[in-house]
């Protein structure tokens, strides 16, 4: 078992925290994971990926080779593309729909999501219509792990075990929101 | 033992605490602030206490670590690349004096300079000074290099400089833990003539470290670190700290046949160099850094079997990646796709609400009034005032350099000679150059923009919080002409009425531009409601 996941989005959209749930669920399962993150200045509103890299075999590099990528799962339409030369012949986008403007020269939505239509197999989520359904717009990004979850190479369960116990520490009621998040996000998904 | 994931730069706390140390020492910087944040969270600091507060600099830090490895106990010290120029002092001095209890440097390098000024190769730094280095390939490999570290510290009496990249500080792996060590009991020093560095026994002691250089020499010839995996044919490559598992990566992906040579421990292990290198035609040098060991190979007259950074079988700058490895040795990979040209760039910028960029938008407004338009600016995150909308700083150079650059810009002749600097980085390296400037009497403004922390590298408490006005006062700035003000929208023309002022004043005055970081403020209101529930 092999998967090369790129998370992307924006600083402070909460990428990490799908990272790592979906790292939890590996190391579960006892499978190896390496994943790279970013911190420091670009942090601050700027582009920002993982690598997630989950095998039973000995991983060795951090960075996923280009062309080597199953996934790209973005929370930021425009960020998913920004990834492409990571995403392998036959990998698949999933990407949240919604746009985050912070700069000026943001392109037209409408050439955006041709763009991505045009560029590999994809999956579009409407994540901020189902956050709100789950109970709280925090809970975007595990909507996002939800629809990607088909595509990760751990089943369900396993990752909604991890959900559980990534969550566990802010009480049942966030659990809740998160699992329904999650669920919301595997039922919801758009061709 | 226990396994966790961890980042590199966690492993290397998790393997501090394991190995005993009781205390760590260190300023903020990227990539390796996550060392010392572990280390301050951890439970186990707790139950066996270990020392962690932010010292104001990485001299401070590292004479700090020194302090206690005088007093017999072991003390880790992190710092990013950069970082280790400001405590180049110390540091290439405690060769000389050698160590007592255990003491670990930690460098974090940043090639491709992801979050910094330069992406100088500190391993330059480790031979400089003689002392082992350490070049971890992974996370696992860096834990037990940190345990065996502080080992090879006590045993050799000196230093040992573990170097780590910014991609193997801050990506996780499945980490295992060996047995803890007991902290070291205290039993200082007596042994003044190793101390006390007069040129008697300075001559005595570099004398010593030139002659701990075989056995060193030994370690790295026998370190189960240095290893060959086997391999045919006439090619072969010689991959150095993380360059190993870009390398090992595309030998495994590609079914390739090709001998490599990891080298993780420093000196060079010659014997086991030359063996190798004497069994294949073709070797690929890969280095994370500069091409420092292809130059030796190479030496001046070249050796055509050696390839890399310096022939441009890899590129000469940044970070390596397993495609520029796969490249190299002529591997056909699927790096077909290109970026979207839809794409925008989306680069960092000050937060929504930041009051760095109220404070930009009055000096801007001020500035614009003279002719000479200069604003000498420095390390953190308002050196995002640089980009549009702000566009508003001529300069960033090292730390504290806006306020002794802008004297000297005072001193040729600018006017108004107006500086911006963090409160984290006055206190670090701006108070010495305030002192400069005052005993020369130049005419000059610095705004200390104090938002309370340290925000670029996450908020880490700042040396100097509620004590700038007397600090100032203090270096002998006169009273009258320190000023402070609250960077507000609705403050705006009252801060500009000042900023003119003190700009207009033939002297040296200090604006204390006052109010928190607005991710501080989040923070905080985040667990103030988390307390609520």
């Amino acid at each position: 078992m092999q998967r090369n996941l790129i998370i992307a989005g924006v600083g402070g959209q909460g990428i990490l925290t799908i990272a790592s749930i979906i790292d939890l669920a590996a190391m579960n399962l006892g499978l190896n994971v390496k994943q790279a993150e970013v911190h420091g200045m670009s942090q601050r509103g700027g582009a920002v990926e993982s690598h997630l890299r989950i095998s039973s075999r000995e991983i060795f590099s951090d960075l996923i080779p280009l062309g080597k990528a199953d996934l790209i799962l973005s929370i930021e339409p425009m960020e998913s593309l920004r990834y492409l030369p990571f995403l392998s012949p036959a990998g698949v986008i999933v990407t949240a729909t919604g746009p985050y403007r912070n700069i000026a020269d943001y392109p037209d939505e409408t050439a955006l999501m041709t763009a991505i239509r045009s560029s590999a197999s994809h999956v579009l989520v409407d994540a901020g219509a189902l956050a709100a359904e789950a109970g709280s717009a925090k809970v975007y990004n595990v909507v996002m792990l939800g629809a990607a979850s088909p595509y990760l190479g751990i089943a369900q369960s396993e990752l909604e075990k991890s959900i559980r116990e990534f969550f566990s520490h802010k009480g049942e009621e966030i659990v809740n929101i998160n699992l329904k998040a999650f669920r919301l996000g595997i039922d919801n998904r758009t061709k | 033992m226990e396994k966790q994931l961890l980042l590199g730069a966690e492993a290397i706390a998790q393997a501090a605490l394991d190995a005993g140390i009781s205390g760590v020492y260190a300023y903020p910087g990227t990539p390796s602030t996550e060392i010392t944040e572990y280390i301050q969270r951890s439970p186990q600091a707790e139950g066996a206490p270990v020392r962690s507060a932010w010292s104001t600099n990485e001299k401070t830090a590292y004479e700090s670590a020194l302090g206690m490895s005088y007093a017999g106990k072991r003390s880790l010290v992190c710092m990013k690349h950069v970082g280790l120029n400001v405590a180049a002092d110390p540091f290439m001095n405690s060769s000389i004096t050698g160590v007592l209890g255990g003491l670990v440097v930690v460098v974090a390098d940043d090639p491709s300079m992801h979050s910094s000024q330069n992406e100088q190769d500190s391993r330059v730094y480790g031979k400089f000074a003689m002392i082992p280095i350490l070049e971890p390939s992974n996370q696992q490999e860096t834990y037990d290099m940190v345990r065996y570290a502080f080992d090879l510290s006590e045993e050799m009496e000196l230093p040992v400089l573990l170097r780590i990249p910014t991609r193997l500080s801050h990506s996780r792996a499945v980490v295992s833990r060996k047995e803890r060590d007991p902290q070291n009991r205290l039993h200082p020093s007596t042994d003044k003539s190793k101390w006390i560095l007069l040129p008697a026994n300075a001559r005595r002691n570099y004398q010593k470290l030139l002659e701990k250089q075989q056995k060193l020499m030994e370690r790295s010839e026998n370190s189960p670190f240095n290893r060959i995996t086997e391999g045919d044919g006439e090619r072969a490559v010689i991959a150095f700290g993380i360059a190993y598992n870009y390398a090992m990566e595309v030998i495994e992906t590609y079914n390739l046949n090709i001998p490599v040579l990891k080298i993780t421990q420093y000196p060079l292990p010659e014997k086991k160099i030359k063996a190798f290198t004497e069994k294949y035609k073709n070797i690929l040098i890969a280095e994370e850094g500069y091409p420092q060991q292809e130059e030796l190979f190479k030496s001046y007259f070249g050796n055509g079997k050696f390839r890399g950074r310096l022939d441009g079988a890899l590129p000469r700058t940044g970070e390596l990646s397993p495609n520029l490895l796969a490249k190299a040795l002529q591997v056909e990979t699927d790096d077909k796709k290109s970026i979207p040209q839809i794409v925008a760039p989306r680069p960092p910028m000050l937060c929504k609400g930041c009051s760095h960029s109220d404070l930009f938008d009055v000096i801007n407004q001020v500035i614009s009034g003279y002719p000479q338009q200069h604003l000498f600016g420095d390390i953190g995150c308002y050196t995002l005032g640089a980009l549009p909308p702000y566009s508003s700083i001529s300069t960033c150079v090292d730390m504290g350099a806006s306020i002794t650059m802008a004297k000297g810009a005072a001193d040729a002749g600018i006017r108004p000679a107006v500086c911006v600097i963090g409160d984290s980085t006055f206190t670090h390296s701006g108070m010495t150059g305030l002192l400069d400037a005052v005993n020369d009497r130049s005419p000059l403004t610095v705004i200390i923009s104090d938002n309370g922390t340290t925000a670029m590298t996450g908020g880490q408490d700042s040396a100097g919080t509620d004590r700038f006005f007397d600090i100032c006062r203090g270096l002998g700035v006169e009273e009258a002409h320190i000023r402070l003000i609250v960077p507000l929208k609705k403050n705006l023309d009252d801060n500009a009425a000042i900023l003119r002022e003190e700009f207009n004043y033939d002297g040296v005055s200090v604006i204390i531009a006052q109010r928190e970081c607005i991710q501080k403020r989040k923070v905080k209101s985040e667990k103030l409601s988390a307390n609520n529930l």
